[in-house]
């Protein structure tokens, strides 16, 4: 089947979802009002509170979304066949992401700008507020633990990416400087430090002098590395030491330095992705020659598919963004539509084109089930793929297969450091807010925090039995990441419900989407915990069982809560 | 043709600069803060050796003094000389 044509019906659909549904949603369910004056005009403070241009908004939205994890969650799913991914990333997107995003965005510009955690905390008590930032603690553990390693693997899978990556700090660094010194405007500069780092790739590509490989140093794959171990774990042990001192150093720093000036050249990066894919996608016509549904699964999709793609289909990380800065720059709340509903739609199509590079990338079913053997072996293999996938989509604007690889590999290492680095500082913040909760005062300092946070992730990073050998100890807890994902939009969800419910309008559209992921979270959690994890099961793991038994009381807690909240129509704390 | 390209270049300029925008606006608020609170260290016990000038500058900054008072934390002015709520 041709993958173009997969490509337009999906854009059709998401084309229809916004034109049609979400105009339904405005008018009828969440009734958007063109006069409401939003948190952004009532506040305007000039910094947080700012009016912002709709497309502008949109833009910041969209790119605050996007990042590795809608290329890593379709990348493993394509294991069940290609439809079914196809499927949840389409319908997920029109049906659950966009109301997601957009209702979390519109209750919080009916509650002054606040987030979804705060409007949580008043609804659910503040006994939920400790589990709450546990699960958010968990979650990003898992980020970091996980991109850790992704980065050391696509260093050591391809060497030359690592020269144009490292360059980007000081080319960073120096924008930061001119942008907040000099007051220099930052589109050229951060598109010349683009055009370096591409320059670099294209040079590392062809030069193996300028591929920094720790295995070829070491003397190959069967050599002896430091510590007794093997030369690829050691490849793994020291890219996985760099990083931490560098996410250590990047996370401490004020935004202004380092972290903005390399978002700026990753949205540069994101719309040289997104073109590559689409235009290769059309420039190529690839077949798809995944099979459809891959019925000799080891591992069911049901329910698996609906936690391992969370980003891009449904995510309640969205809420967070939605509900913490759009909100507090939207200015008009007719907008909310577009940044909210078509940010999610963006993140879709950003999916449904990951998915289509890796199912083009074999040249046959036989050899795609060859490689795809077992849910295991998708998690390890899905990002690699994506990158041979998208190398080979890229061919078709004549680019070397070689430079292409490299500069996939850059824009994926370059997202995931990007996570890395707002997640590390992401602990950093909830260690500190613990801290001051406990009083125990050590926590409340900088140093003090990042050093936990980095030294817990070094600790899981680095348990020897990790499922993907040495370094991989963070997709331990990988399966929980999709869970306590989904977990936030199902609570966000359920408040947006509520609201409506208050307002006396149909609620009905949010509470399917809201049930539908609480069900689909607790079945995974359920199936995980008990058969697999548990003790008496075959695949004991005691990490494992004790956060995903958390989790799943959590959900359990969350799910009664909401059905309770429902049928006594509380909610007398959200705003009408 | 041009004109279109250029507006599409502002757009984008928009998008990758509104982070970078606020976090400017959030460090020069930061500094403003400091600023008035160097201008009224008597509140802390300080003496002021320019009180007489900072006065002066009283009609100039009531309105601002009353959005720094409140984003400090204090519901009311502080400063009996100054009434602003």
């Amino acid at each position: 089947m041709s993958a173009i044509l997969v490509a337009i019906a999906g854009l059709i659909v998401f084309a229809l979802g916004y034109r049609f549904y979400s105009k339904f949603i405005a008018e009828k369910i969440y009734r958007l009002d063109p006069d409401y004056v939003t948190p952004a005009h009532q506040y305007k403070d000039g910094v947080d509170f700012v009016p912002t241009n709709k497309y502008v908004l949109w833009g910041h939205h969209f790119t605050s979304v996007a990042g590795a994890a809608p290329i890593l969650g379709p990348a493993i799913a394509v294991y069940w066949g290609w439809l079914p991914a196809v499927l949840w990333v389409v319908l997920g997107t029109v049906f659950a992401a966009g109301v997601h995003d957009f209702g979390t965005l519109v209750l919080s510009v009916r509650n002054k700008g606040q987030s979804i955690g705060t409007l949580a905390n008043k609804l659910i008590g503040q006994r939920a507020k400790m589990l709450f930032l546990f699960i958010i603690l968990i979650l990003v553990l898992m980020v970091n633990a996980v991109f850790a390693w992704v980065i050391a693997n696509l260093f050591i899978t391809y060497p030359a990416s690592v020269i144009p990556v490292f360059i980007q700090i000081p080319l960073a660094i120096w924008i930061g400087y001119a942008v907040y010194k000099r007051n220099v405007k930052m589109l050229l500069p951060s598109l010349l430090a683009l055009g370096i780092m591409y320059t670099m790739a294209i040079l590392s590509s062809g030069n193996t002098w300028m591929q920094i490989d720790l295995v070829r140093y070491m003397g190959g794959e069967e050599a002896a590395g430091l510590f007794g171990l093997g030369s690829v774990a050691t490849a793994f042990f020291i890219w996985i030491i760099i990083l931490l001192a560098y996410v250590y150093i990047a996370s401490t720093l004020p935004v202004w330095k380092l972290l903005q000036p390399r978002d700026f050249i990753n949205s540069h990066q994101l719309v040289v992705g997104l073109g590559i894919l689409y235009l290769g996608l059309f420039l190529t016509n690839p077949e798809i020659t995944a099979p459809a549904t891959n019925p000799g699964a080891d591992t069911s999709w049901l329910p698996l598919l609906f936690i391992t793609i969370a980003c891009g289909a449904i995510s309640g990380f969205h809420g967070l963004v939605s509900s913490g800065t759009s909100s507090k720059q939207l200015n008009k709340e007719t907008d909310a539509r577009f940044v909210g509903y078509f940010g999610a739609v963006g993140e879709g199509i950003l999916a449904l084109v990951s998915i289509l590079a890796v199912v083009t990338l074999f040249s046959n079913a036989d050899e795609f089930l060859g490689a795809y053997t077992s849910f295991e072996a998708a998690g390890e293999i899905g990002l690699g793929n994506f990158v041979e996938g998208a190398a080979g989509l890229a061919q078709g604007l004549m680019i070397p297969q070689a430079v292409a690889t490299t500069i996939v590999s850059i824009i994926v290492v370059s997202f995931a450091a990007t996570t890395l680095d707002t997640s590390v500082r992401l602990m950093r913040y909830i260690i500190t807010e613990l801290g001051s909760e406990y009083k125990i005062k050590p926590l409340t300092k900088t140093h003090v925090a990042t050093t936990v946070a980095v030294g817990s992730t070094a600790a899981l990073v680095l348990i020897p039995e990790g499922p993907q050998g040495f370094g991989s100890g963070g997709y331990l807890l990988w399966p929980l990441f999709g869970t306590s994902n989904q977990l936030l939009a199902g609570i966000s969800l359920l408040l947006v419900s509520l609201w409506l419910k208050r307002l006396g309008r149909n609620y009905i559209y949010t509470l399917i989407p809201m049930i539908f992921l609480l069900f689909m979270t607790m079945y995974a959690l359920f199936q995980q915990v008990v058969f697999q994890w548990a003790w008496w099961a075959e695949g004991t793991n005691m990490l494992l069982f004790i956060f995903g038994a958390i989790n799943f009381v959590f959900a359990l807690w969350i799910a009664l809560t909401a059905f309770a909240a429902l049928a006594k129509g509380d909610g007398d704390e959200l705003p009408k | 043709m041009l004109e279109n390209m250029k507006k599409l270049i502002r757009y984008y300029e928009d998008v990758i600069s509104l982070n970078h925008k606020q976090e400017i606006a959030r460090e020069l608020r930061d500094e403003d803060d400091l600023f008035l609170l160097l201008l009224y260290s008597e509140m802390l016990g300080i003496p002021n050796p320019v009180y007489y000038y900072t006065l002066e500058l009283y009609p100039h900054m009531i309105e601002e003094f009353h959005d720094w008072h409140l984003r400090m934390g204090m519901d009311k002015s502080p400063l009996n000389g100054i009434r602003c709520c």
